[in-house]
């Protein structure tokens, strides 16, 4: 195991404004790895806990949590500017708006170039088969397209970091295939070319920045859904007979099928997958999977959101209603496979589609760096914790009795800072 | 040794409380992983007290889970009071079990459970007396105490 660097900073997308937060806790108390404090009446974010999942920015009723995604009139220091939506773009809009039309509306606003990258899914759901079909163990193998999950296993899970599939996400084969034929075809060099992820999820836009598994992204930013959805409305909306193509040829609806819950299992057609998603059920199974006790299952598909992607912070429509329009889209579309699969059994077998290194375990800093020591402050903990209420009221700004413990041992609040103790001490006669 | 650094934690485990069950190993392995342990070892306890937990669910009226860990080594006792096992070389055979058909449809009674147990430990105790009840300790080196 590398571990890594001990001081090391991380990236995060997710900016609390200031002035606008009332201090009302409700971050905290929806934060999945307790990655929020409130002092002095303000949310804080512990950078080395916070794994990006957007759950806070739902949870803020002042929207004082906001997503650190590009601006949309950003990335014009490029000579070529291409956006690549995610393909939960698709299912944002009313029925009878296509992708074609979606492809031309980003034209509008000033793309240079509209990258699909459902196709990318589609080859990374064959690949996945080849790989669940060559692998010997251990089981189960968990998927790698959600950055939260990632996070939520290197911080949370550590030892769990060697079932996630090294395989490549299908945004960055996509960046990578769409830029290299660009680059080819305009006879621009790779810098030259800035590829933009649109996407509904916060942690996707760190991993752009900050990716777990490899040096460099092949994207050069994002921009959030919410963000580019009302200019790019208007201009699908502007536009005139002629100016788009239905090309029935394009999107993949084998690929689209990944942003929502099950859609990779769905490819698969085989008894023991499992597709999971939300913190609550994600944490069972984790924890299940960490026990050994999963054993009748060989691959889990995992996405932080419920109902997958399509269920992103900063998505714009309904999980459930943007699903039934996914499922249409690929009735449009036809669920054939568009890909030949021994092309993509070759590039398999070539390593076109594997991480450039496999992900590696982040876990959370311990107590003490000398275990000794860690030990005894762990005991330390054990006792205040028994002092305490355990109803994990949050008036001291900890989102459990068990986070305050943590914070009084570390010096960061004393044991008076417990409302309730006081409170329970004062009425007593 | 230093009283200090050594850590030693007691839980109650209750027979047929299978919405309990796994509680401990799970409370465990966040209290190992804080301290700071190697993920592999946090896991190596998470299965094997998982294991033993469910053994005492499954065959026991209670029982009694004493653990200790010190920066060199975990150490596990688990107590039930309960039928015992009967052939010890026989129950640590890979999909041996003794388990009713109730225990298997909820997934339970594979057969897997102490030598799995066996397989994620250094040191594998167990004695077993017929109608008392089964004593198991568990041995994990946790490494020369420094972070690895």
């Amino acid at each position: 195991m590398e571990p890594e660097a001990e001081n090391i900073r991380y990236y995060h997308t997710l900016k609390i404004l200031e002035e606008k937060c009332q201090g009302r806790m409700r971050c905290m108390r929806k934060c999945p790895t307790q990655a929020i404090r409130v002092r002095r009446g303000k949310a804080h974010i512990l950078e080395e806990l916070c794994i990006d999942c957007g759950e806070c920015i739902n949870a803020c009723p002042e929207g004082a949590i906001v997503p650190l995604t590009d601006p949309v009139e950003q990335t014009s220091k490029f000579k070529c500017r291409v956006a690549i939506p995610s393909p939960v773009l698709y299912s944002q809009f009313s029925v009878d708006i296509h992708p074609p039309e979606i492809f031309a509306g980003l034209k509008k606003l000033g793309f240079d170039y509209v990258g699909d990258a459902s196709s990318a899914c589609e080859a990374m759901s064959m690949a996945l088969r080849i790989y669940l079909e060559e692998h010997t163990g251990p089981w189960p193998v968990i998927s790698s397209f959600c950055p939260a999950v990632i996070r939520f296993i290197q911080v949370e899970y550590p030892g769990l970091t060697e079932h996630i599939i090294p395989l490549e996400v299908p945004r960055e084969l996509a960046a990578k295939e769409i830029k290299l034929e660009l680059s080819r075809k305009l006879n621009l060099p790779l810098e030259e070319i800035g590829a933009i992820y649109l996407t509904s999820c916060p942690a996707k836009a760190v991993s752009i920045r900050q990716p777990a598994e490899k040096e460099k992204s092949w994207f050069n930013g994002s921009i959030s859904i919410a963000d580019i959805y009302n200019p790019l409305l208007s201009a699908i909306m502007s536009l005139r007979e002629g100016e788009f193509e239905d090309d029935l040829n394009q999107p993949s609806a084998i690929g689209m099928g990944w942003k929502v819950l099950g859609g990779t299992c769905s490819f698969l057609e085989s008894g023991n997958c499992v597709a999971v998603s939300g913190i609550v059920e994600l944490t069972r199974i984790l924890d299940d999977i960490e026990k050994s006790k999963l054993r009748e299952v060989k691959y889990v598909e995992a996405s932080f959101c419920p109902e997958g992607c399509i269920g992103g912070p900063l998505a714009v429509e309904n999980a459930y209603v943007a699903r039934v329009k996914t499922i249409r889209l690929e009735d449009r579309y036809g669920k054939r496979p568009r890909l030949q699969e021994e092309r993509v059994r070759q590039l398999y077998h070539e390593g076109h589609y594997f991480l450039e290194r496999r992900i590696q375990p982040r876990p959370i800093k311990p107590l003490h760096p000398d275990i000794a020591k860690s030990i005894a402050l762990m005991k330390e903990k054990e006792k205040i914790y028994n002092l305490l209420p355990r109803v994990d009221c949050g008036l001291c700004g900890c989102p459990t009795c068990l986070t305050f413990a943590e914070d009084v041992v570390k010096g960061l609040l004393d044991i008076s800072d417990c409302l309730y103790n006081s409170i329970r001490r004062r009425s007593s006669p | 040794m230093n009283d200090d650094s050594l850590l030693d934690l007691e839980f109650e485990i209750i027979g047929g409380d299978f919405n309990q069950a796994g509680r401990v190993s799970t409370r465990l392995k966040s209290i190992l992983k804080e301290v700071g342990f190697n993920p592999q070892v946090v896991r190596r306890v998470a299965i094997s007290t998982y294991e033993a937990e469910m053994n005492v669910v499954m065959y026991a009226r209670r029982g009694v889970l004493r653990f200790k860990a010190s920066p060199q080594r975990i150490s596990i006792v688990i107590e039930d009071e309960g039928q015992g096992i009967e052939n010890i070389e026989m129950a640590m055979k890979e999909g041996y079990s003794t388990a009713t058909d109730e225990m298997r449809e909820m997934g339970f009674g594979a057969g897997m459970g102490l030598p799995n147990i066996k397989r994620n430990s250094d040191r594998f105790e167990i004695t077993s007396e017929i109608g008392k009840g089964t004593r198991l300790k568990v041995t994990i080196i946790a490494g020369d105490g420094t972070r690895s």
